[in-house]
């Protein structure tokens, strides 16, 4: 799991700056409270994305800039929502972001924003930003808002990206499209694992994930 | 006639919002414990998926794509607000769904309490934005938009009820205390999926 290790040599420069409490923010979603895996949220476009390495690290990059940000700007004006009509104007926020990921991408990556297809669009409906909305930017400042939405980010984004791994060098034997399974292997019989380039490969993906993660930290268990 | 039926077996079975695109699996997982429950959700998609899948399409076809503001003037035949699209289709969702929480609420009290927590929800269930964001992808004309609706509508009540029914039975089951609930709740799904697989080619 290097994947995991790599946001931490960031925090630990951070901390002179930051107090402990922000930190908690931003790190608790990596692994503790993971949006996917412990918070069940998210899962939607989650899985549909992981074919391949790329596409997931192009989404979980869209994921972070539009749970940051819309952390922040709520935050923000949070106390100008009036309750009733909060989800709408939360929506619409959300739904503006989303907007800038998607012209960016088919601006400058054309080609990645065709194989998201819709689950760009699928942002603005994706659990952990209106989750995140709703249970932390609407009570808090906005400072430790955005570091609980780039947190919360990072940590779907670990979980798309470990799952999009394990999808592409068993199921294609590449790695961001560079070929890691030798042509040796494939002359002796080697064959690609068709199962995982089917969707419901990430399912058990994730599913042997939240066992392992379980078995490790035992206060996660029964949670949901 | 067999091109819609076609489409709507295609989007009941072979291409299932919640097994093949996995849209909707948030509340597919949360809901899924009981199958009473289950059913209340699932009749509230298919109804909240039919009202609005159509309705973007109309949004969609008369206000967004390019040239489509022709018929107000003919100046604005070159103008194309597609991008605008996230925000108008959500907002219709919203408000739709807000629309149909007070419908149901004065006409159907009865039904209104065995949905009414589900209802605000679906505002967020990904399978009806992605059914109006497919029907955009895709190109449909009206009447393949509304078959698709139901179509995908009725693949997300089948797909929450079979899932409900498959956990009520497992409570019995010895599953390691690690890997039950969640855990074994997306093995189930991924299994569940591969059996959906098989309906892949089927044609009328």
């Amino acid at each position: 799991m290097s994947v995991e290790t790599t946001p931490a040599p960031d925090i630990r420069k951070k901390e002179a700056l930051f107090s402990k409490k922000n930190i908690r923010t931003l790190r608790d979603p990596l692994d503790d409270n993971n949006p996917i895996t412990v918070q069940v949220l998210g899962i939607c476009s989650a899985l549909a994305v992981t074919v391949q390495v790329k596409p997931a690290i192009i989404m979980a990059l869209g994921v972070i800039f539009v749970t940051a940000f819309s952390n922040l700007i709520i935050a923000l004006i949070r106390d100008s929502i009036p309750s009733r009509i909060r989800m709408i104007v939360q929506l619409i926020v959300v739904a503006l972001l989303v907007t800038i990921v998607d012209q960016l991408l088919k601006a400058y990556m054309f080609d990645v924003s065709k194989k998201l297809s819709v689950f760009v669009g699928l942002i603005i409906t994706n659990c952990i930003v209106m989750g995140r909305l709703e249970a932390f930017a609407m009570s808090q400042k906005p400072w430790p808002a955005f570091l609980d939405g780039i947190g919360n980010g990072l940590g779907y984004g670990i979980i798309l990206v470990v799952v999009a791994v394990f999808r592409e060098i068993f199921g294609s034997g590449a790695l961001l499209g560079y070929k890691i399974v030798p042509q040796w292997a494939y002359d002796m019989g080697y064959v690609n694992n068709g199962l995982m380039v089917l969707p419901p490969a990430a399912l058990f993906l994730i599913g042997v994930y939240i066992w392992w993660q379980r078995s490790r930290n035992k206060k996660l268990v029964n949670v949901s | 006639m067999e091109h819609y039926l076609n489409l709507l077996i295609k989007s009941i079975f072979v291409e299932n919002v919640i097994f093949a695109f996995f849209l909707g699996m948030c509340s597919f997982l949360a809901v899924s414990k009981k199958v009473k429950t289950a059913f209340g959700l699932g009749l509230a998609v298919i109804f909240v998926m039919i009202l609005t899948t159509p309705l973007n399409y109309l949004i969609l076809r008369y206000m967004l794509g390019e040239g489509a503001l022709a018929w107000a003037h003919p100046s604005l035949a070159t103008v194309d607000l597609t991008f605008l699209a996230f925000i108008l289709f959500i907002s219709t969702i919203a408000g739709a769904v807000q629309l149909v929480e007070m419908v149901v609420e004065k006409f159907a009290p009865t039904l209104y309490n065995s949905l009414g927590i589900f209802l605000p929800l679906i505002t967020v269930n990904c399978s009806i934005l992605g059914a109006s964001l497919f029907m955009q992808e895709r190109e449909y004309n009206f009447a393949e938009t509304a078959v698709f609706s139901i179509g995908a509508g009725t693949g997300f009540f089948l797909a929450i009820v079979l899932l409900a029914a498959i956990r009520e039975r497992l409570r019995y089951s010895n599953i390691p205390e690690p890997l039950q609930g969640l855990g074994i709740a997306m093995i189930i799904t991924g299994l569940m999926g591969l059996a959906f697989l098989s309906f892949s080619g089927i044609q009328l």
